[in-house]
């Protein structure tokens, strides 16, 4: 890991060093076929996401009973202007897909974030302090590893009901235990080292030893894990979002469009095929980054928690 | 060991303990599901006599207080919505879920385990870069949807398996590939590196020198340690196969725990939701003890705490 940061404690990084660090990630960007490709469908989908309303063909709630369950344009009775077909109220299929990018982006994303955040400061607190604190709060760890993901995470959603809101704080909460148990470990080995031990020797203070040493050397694990689980909230909160526990079905989302989707399997499979196509593919894209970083930064550390 | 054991066991004891509190705790943040459960018309006074009826106007500590107490015997209260006790229930719907989970991982671990070893051994052919792709794809396809296309393409194109139901072999072959497929990939994975890391070492070299069969050296030799990391992950994947099979058993409409709790959920019935996670977090809990302990009758080097 040393030698992959380039970090020195205490020293900025000359600009210079800086800008051909770009260049070398590129080139080993580039290098791998299938980063690339997930970089790129993830720069195009924080485009689209953005710009959803310039990508949209049509208003995505528009519903119009004469089109309803149109198939997709290129099959028999299908129309040029509805792309991937229309759903059992008429609403434009891709329009839909389109606008749903967004929330699986942000639950993905925010969620990540809000588990990272309780998650790597406890583990960071447990690991640096040690002691009593470490000991409850791994026993927490274990109380909440003690539940498969989606158990937990429908219990939750139970108590907080179901809005887009909420289903990012459900996710967040949920998924913080691998990452204080990640973070954790890591500061363990991180305090041994003998840096940090001549740090306590010249008298510097905890809050220092965090921000100045340990914390520069959490980055990158914690990047590298984020950047696996993003793929795994999306897929729980389509999942959630299936089971009526998720975002409200006022939204389009890639999980409602789903949930509808498995009613009209027998006479429009479109309805249910698209989202998931859209779901593989996003998900695809951040494993895709996930395990290039993982392979680039870090090869040594598993991330199977 | 022995001590090992003991200790285990005492902290199983304690994170079930925690769990039914947090629980319990969770649902009566939801709120009064006495209010949750009548019907809009119904007047205050039949509010009141439904919460006596069910115990909710009794303090908070008293209500766990026979809640903790009923778990120690068994006893989770009746459910609302039928009538009878809650474990009752389970009882009825563990059943068809164990068959499920069970069918599932002896589809699954044999699969994985021979993708995994033709893998390793043909590195780099066109078996291996398949098997790749595959195990690649399976990490991004949610098993929802996976059994959703499932139902498209066999029951509804092909007509050649039931959508839905329980009772014949036939009904159990797609939810059981449904929740196992991701789990076949990640053994075949885990397999594959593990095999070719053994098959790199020195006592294989010993082996072949000896003039040993090929076929004895890979299966007497080889897989025998190639299996040591293979049987975790085995174990942390039956709890995933548990938890993926709430939502698998909506989708084919199976009569199991996972179903039970999503209906339970919508009725707001209090008693089976406790219950329902409650045996699942059991069950979960358990299978990672079991494999704990597996893991170190399987390698004697692992060192006991």
């Amino acid at each position: 890991m040393e030698q992959s940061l380039n970090y020195q404690p205490g020293l900025p990084e000359p600009a210079a060093a800086k800008t051909s660090g770009i260049k070398r990630y590129l080139t080993l960007l580039l290098r791998s076929r299938t980063a690339t490709f997930g970089f790129i469908v993830i720069v195009a989908l924080l485009l689209i996401a953005v710009f959803q309303s310039q990508f949209a063909t049509h208003d995505p709630t528009a519903q119009s009973i004469r089109v309803r369950l149109t198939p997709p344009a290129w099959m028999e009775g299908g129309d040029p202007q509805y792309l991937l077909g229309t759903d059992q109220l008429g609403r434009d299929i891709f329009s839909r897909l389109i606008y749903g990018i967004r929330i699986s982006l942000l639950v993905g994303v925010a969620g990540v974030a809000i588990s990272c955040l309780i998650g790597s400061t406890l583990g960071l607190i447990a690991g640096y302090f040690g002691g009593w604190v470490d000991t409850v709060i791994m026993r927490l760890v274990d109380v909440f590893l003690a539940f498969p993901f989606l158990l937990l995470a429908i219990t939750f959603s139970v108590t907080l009901g179901s809005s887009l809101r909420n289903i990012i704080i459900v996710l967040g909460i949920t998924g913080w235990a691998s990452y204080a148990r990640l973070v954790r470990g890591q500061t363990l080995s991180i305090r041994e080292q003998e840096y940090i031990q001549a740090s306590f020797t010249i008298g510097s203070n905890d809050f220092h030893n965090i921000v100045r040493h340990i914390l520069p050397n959490l980055v990158t694990p914690i990047i590298i894990y984020s950047s696996l689980e993003i793929g795994v909230y999306i897929i729980a909160e389509a999942s959630l979002t299936f089971l009526g526990m998720g975002v409200p079905p006022s939204i389009a989302t890639w999980g409602n469009m789903l949930a509808t989707g498995r009613d009209y399997l027998s006479n429009a499979w479109w309805l249910a095929t698209f989202p998931g196509i859209a779901i593989v593919i996003t998900v695809l894209a951040f494993n895709f980054v996930g395990d290039w970083l993982r392979d680039v930064l870090d090869p040594k550390t598993t991330y199977d928690i | 060991m022995g001590r090992y054991v003991v200790k285990r066991l005492i902290q199983t004891v304690f994170v079930l303990f925690i769990i039914s509190t947090f629980v319990f705790l969770l649902l009566r943040a939801v709120g009064d599901p006495a209010r949750l459960m009548v019907s809009p018309e119904s007047t205050l006074e039949s509010i009141d006599d439904l919460r006596r009826k069910l115990g909710l106007d009794r303090p908070l500590i008293e209500q766990y207080g026979s809640y903790m107490y009923g778990i120690i015997r068994g006893d989770f209260g009746n459910s609302y919505t039928y009538d009878r006790p809650a474990l009752e229930l389970i009882k009825m719907h563990i059943g068809p879920t164990l068959q499920l989970t069970l069918v599932s991982l002896l589809i699954s671990l044999p699969m994985g385990l021979i993708l995994g070893c033709i893998s390793a051994i043909k590195r780099y052919s066109i078996f291996d870069n398949i098997a790749t792709v595959l195990a690649v794809f399976s990490r991004a396809i949610p098993s929802f949807w996976l059994g959703i296309m499932m139902i498209l393409v066999f029951s509804i194109r092909l007509k050649l398996l039931p959508p839905s139901g329980y009772g014949s072999p036939r009904q159990i072959l797609m939810p059981a590939l449904a929740l196992g497929t991701s789990m076949a990939a990640v053994v075949a994975r885990l397999t594959r590196s593990s095999m070719l890391e053994v098959l790199g070492s020195d006592f294989i070299r010993t082996a072949r020198g000896k003039g040993l069969k090929e076929r004895v050296v890979i299966i007497r030799h080889a897989l025998h340690n190639a299996l040591i990391p293979v049987v975790t992950i085995v174990g942390l994947q039956m709890g995933n196969l548990l938890g993926g099979s709430i939502i698998i058993e909506t989708i084919f409409a199976w009569p199991g725990i996972g179903n039970l709790l999503v209906e339970s959920i919508n009725e707001f019935d209090f008693p089976v939701i406790q219950a329902t996670v409650f045996i699942i977090a059991v069950f979960f809990v358990i299978i990672n003890l079991i494999t704990d302990f597996t893991y170190v009758v399987i390698d004697r080097r692992i060192r006991l705490e």
